[in-house]
């Protein structure tokens, strides 16, 4: 379960076999092979600053992609290229071409809301509205009037709920306030707002770095669920994690995608030295 | 000796006192060979403290009493059967003259034989006074300043006593405003109880007709002195300036917040608070030359009689006043949202305006009530506006094209002019200020306390 404490002098093989990868194996036979998310040189500058540098890569449907690497590699804003999350901040500028079934997202008239509703996001720390937890599921819904009327509503946040594992835990304070939850519970609950607009992709930025190992075991068990009916793309920073949920790996360093290959590959048998030096804990 | 010369004395003194300490201080260091307890500058400002503190509290002290002990010496000098003869007003008025011609100003008709040997004697007991006060500190500085300096050892604890002091200081000095806020209220409840031992509180707070006669009208001529009409007024005219600054103020401060970029930001929020900082008398006659005339048009134009001072008039230029406090206050609230609720909602699909109006502001909300209450208690207390716009006419009515007159509007009047402190027409204005403050305290505490809550969501 452990990677970073490898001592640097070890050898690639003397350390490799010793990264558990969980439940991998089962994982990589369950990946489909339908591209949903395509990126072709992507270039991401901040202001003059370039943060991304020409990444190219396929999402398959249905899996679970993880972004792993150092911080500030731009892993978190390849993420959010995915769902044009990037268009809230001034100087962001995204070039290059992303499209999501087939079709361009950065097209004009490509419509961003509708993209959104597609392709969620759940964020690092979690960030349930000041309302209820019920009007927190709600929302969405609401906004795409998924629901005509309040029946089918309750049962899109019941379902949602549900689906996030939280039902049992808050069905009996729906209308208690969201941020009143303990953090793995709001996590939780931000999962199944994303879910309550049925999305085809959700993305995940570090979702369990703010939360202790058991909501974070939790919040796992639920990634591994969700992967069932959904693609999901998570940042994180902990490479065990990785290695438990994730069917493919994608290593990024200083803006650069260095490599890309099925969890095992990238923990058993990375083709760069960055990355082999980054799953040993020589940098990070 | 001036007390300006004096202090300026102590303070040269203090600045020697320091510079003696300060290099004592030193001088003990490299001697014993040993480390001080706190750097020497402790010690420099420590004696420098020891010499000015007692010596500048005697001098306080001495400029409480001293007048009053004067004008005891200067009574008691004066021929007893005169003082007998003389009522307590009259004395006093004989002290006056008595003290300005000691001063060399002179009295009308100049002063009679005992009057100018009084004011020679207090003239005396003044300078006498003023040479012995001058002498008396320089002692006690000096005095301070010799004993600090041989205390001077690495085991006193200057930074500490330092520290101390400072902490003294700065809680003395909110004591101040404490206080004055305690005294300005007493002084008003104390006027304002006289007050109602001339009118019973029930026909001042329930009374509907406003009509205090002039005092000079005579005893019999009472007055009516229903407050309704005045508070009717006010909350009128705040009523019609808080539906004018909420509405453009709030949009002004989403503007800010969430659309306007950085450039224009930089330039259009110092223009807005510039209207916060235009005096009120200003306002005062633009409601007058400009919006009362405008409506009054507009009146004319659709076939309604609208005065030029009214309600209206007063209300909408009050109005444009409070604009930057709902603007400024709501803006920075709004900007206190956490970005990651935005995201939230954005990620969900929603657009910018949905995001602002489904989440941004509801969360914000407490915080903007906050902000329109503390506008509100200020258009309750805003007087020149309404001085010169809203017409002074303190009857009941509904029609905001009327003139009325507020609160603020007729203390001003009650108070200006010749006024006799023991007749209810002035005092009045004790019971009107003692309402005015419980209102819009009342507004600012519920302010405060909404404003709090929705510190500790976000912190």
């Amino acid at each position: 379960m452990d990677t970073s404490t490898h001592s640097p002098s070890q050898a690639p093989s003397a350390a490799t076999p010793s990264v558990s990868l969980g439940n991998g194996e089962s994982r990589i036979s369950r990946a489909k092979d339908k591209v949903k998310l395509k990126a072709e040189s992507v270039d991401v500058f901040y202001g003059d600053t370039q943060a991304i540098k020409s990444i190219d890569l396929d999402i398959f449907e249905n899996e679970v992609l993880a972004f792993i690497g150092p911080s500030g590699c731009g892993k978190s804003t390849f993420l959010r290229c995915l769902n044009r999350m990037n268009d809230t901040i001034d100087i962001c500028r995204v070039e290059g071409r992303i499209t999501l079934d087939g079709k361009d997202i950065y097209a004009p008239e490509r419509d961003v809301v509708l993209l959104r509703a597609q392709v969620g996001i759940v964020f690092q720390k979690p960030n349930p509205f000041p309302k209820s937890i019920y009007e927190n599921i709600a929302y969405g819904p609401r906004l795409h009037g998924l629901a005509k009327r309040k029946a089918e509503l309750d049962d899109i946040v019941e379902s949602s709920l549900r689906r996030a594992g939280l039902w049992e835990e808050v069905k009996d304070r729906l209308d208690k306030p969201g941020t009143g939850l303990s953090g793995g519970q709001q996590q939780r609950l931000c999962i199944a707002r994303t879910v309550a607009v049925s999305p085809d992709v959700i993305l995940m930025d570090e979702p369990c770095s703010a939360l202790d190992p058991i909501a974070t075991a939790k919040v796992e068990q639920l990634i591994d669920e969700l992967s069932e009916s959904y693609t999901i793309v998570m940042v994180t920073h902990n490479m065990q994690q990785a290695a438990r949920v994730a069917d493919r790996t994608a290593f990024f360093h200083m803006g650069d995608l260095v490599e890309v290959d099925s969890t095992d590959n990238i923990f058993t048998n990375p083709q760069d030295q960055r990355t082999h030096d980054y799953i040993t804990g020589r940098f990070g | 000796m001036s007390n300006l010369a004096l202090i300026a004395m102590l303070l040269m003194l203090m600045a020697l006192a320091y510079h003696l300490g300060l290099t004592r201080s030193r001088a003990v260091a490299s001697h014993r060979d040993v480390r001080l307890h706190s750097r020497p500058g402790y010690y420099g400002t420590l004696v420098a403290l020891w010499c000015g503190l007692p010596a500048f509290a005697l001098f306080l002290l001495w400029s409480l009493f001293a007048a009053q002990l004067v004008d005891t010496l200067v009574v008691q000098q004066l021929p007893v059967d005169l003082v007998a003869s003389l009522s307590d007003r009259e004395l006093q008025t004989l002290m006056r003259r008595i003290a300005a011609l000691a001063d060399g100003r002179g009295v009308a008709g100049g002063g009679s034989p005992e009057e100018l040997a009084a004011a020679a004697h207090m003239a005396r007991l003044e300078t006498i006074g003023q040479l012995s006060l001058a002498a008396v500190t320089a002692v006690v500085a000096v005095v301070g300043l010799v004993f600090a300096r041989r205390r001077i050892s690495p085991h006193w604890q200057a930074r500490n006593h330092v520290e101390r002091v400072i902490t003294i200081a700065l809680g003395a000095s909110s004591a101040i405003a404490i206080f004055t806020t305690i005294g300005i209220v007493l002084s008003m409840l104390g006027e304002a109880l006289r007050f109602f031992s001339f009118i019973h509180p029930a026909d001042f707070f329930f009374g509907t007709v406003w009509n205090p006669r002039f005092s000079s009208a005579g005893a019999g001529a009472q007055g009516q002195f229903g407050l309704l009409p005045l508070l009717w007024g006010t909350l009128m005219v705040s009523v019609i300036a808080l539906l004018v600054a909420i509405p453009v103020g709030l949009m002004t401060a989403i503007y800010m917040a969430e659309y306007a970029s950085p450039w224009l930001r930089s330039v259009a929020k110092p223009i807005i608070e510039i209207l916060a900082g235009i005096p009120t008398i200003v306002y005062g006659f633009f409601a007058l030359t400009v919006i009362g005339p405008f409506l009054s048009m507009l009146g004319d134009l659709v076939g309604i009689n609208i005065r030029t001072t009214s309600a209206m008039t007063a209300g909408i230029a009050m109005g444009i006043m409070i604009i930057p406090f709902v603007s400024s206050l709501s803006d920075d609230i709004i900007t206190q949202v956490p970005k990651s609720l935005r995201d939230g909602a954005l990620g969900l699909g929603a657009t910018k305006s949905e995001t602002i109006r489904q989440v941004v502001l509801p969360a914000a909300l407490p915080g903007i009530v906050g902000a329109f209450l503390l506008a509100a208690s200020r258009a309750i207390g805003e007087t020149m506006i309404v001085v010169l716009a809203a017409g002074n006419n303190p009857v009941l009515h509904a029609n905001p094209f009327e003139a009325v007159s507020t609160i603020t509007v007729t203390i001003v009047n009650q108070l200006t002019g010749d006024m006799d402190f023991a007749s209810p027409q002035s005092l009045v204005a004790f019971a009107l200020g003692l309402t005015l403050f419980v209102i819009t305290l009342g507004l600012n505490v519920i302010a405060l306390v909404v404003v709090r809550k929705y510190r500790q969501q976000y912190e």
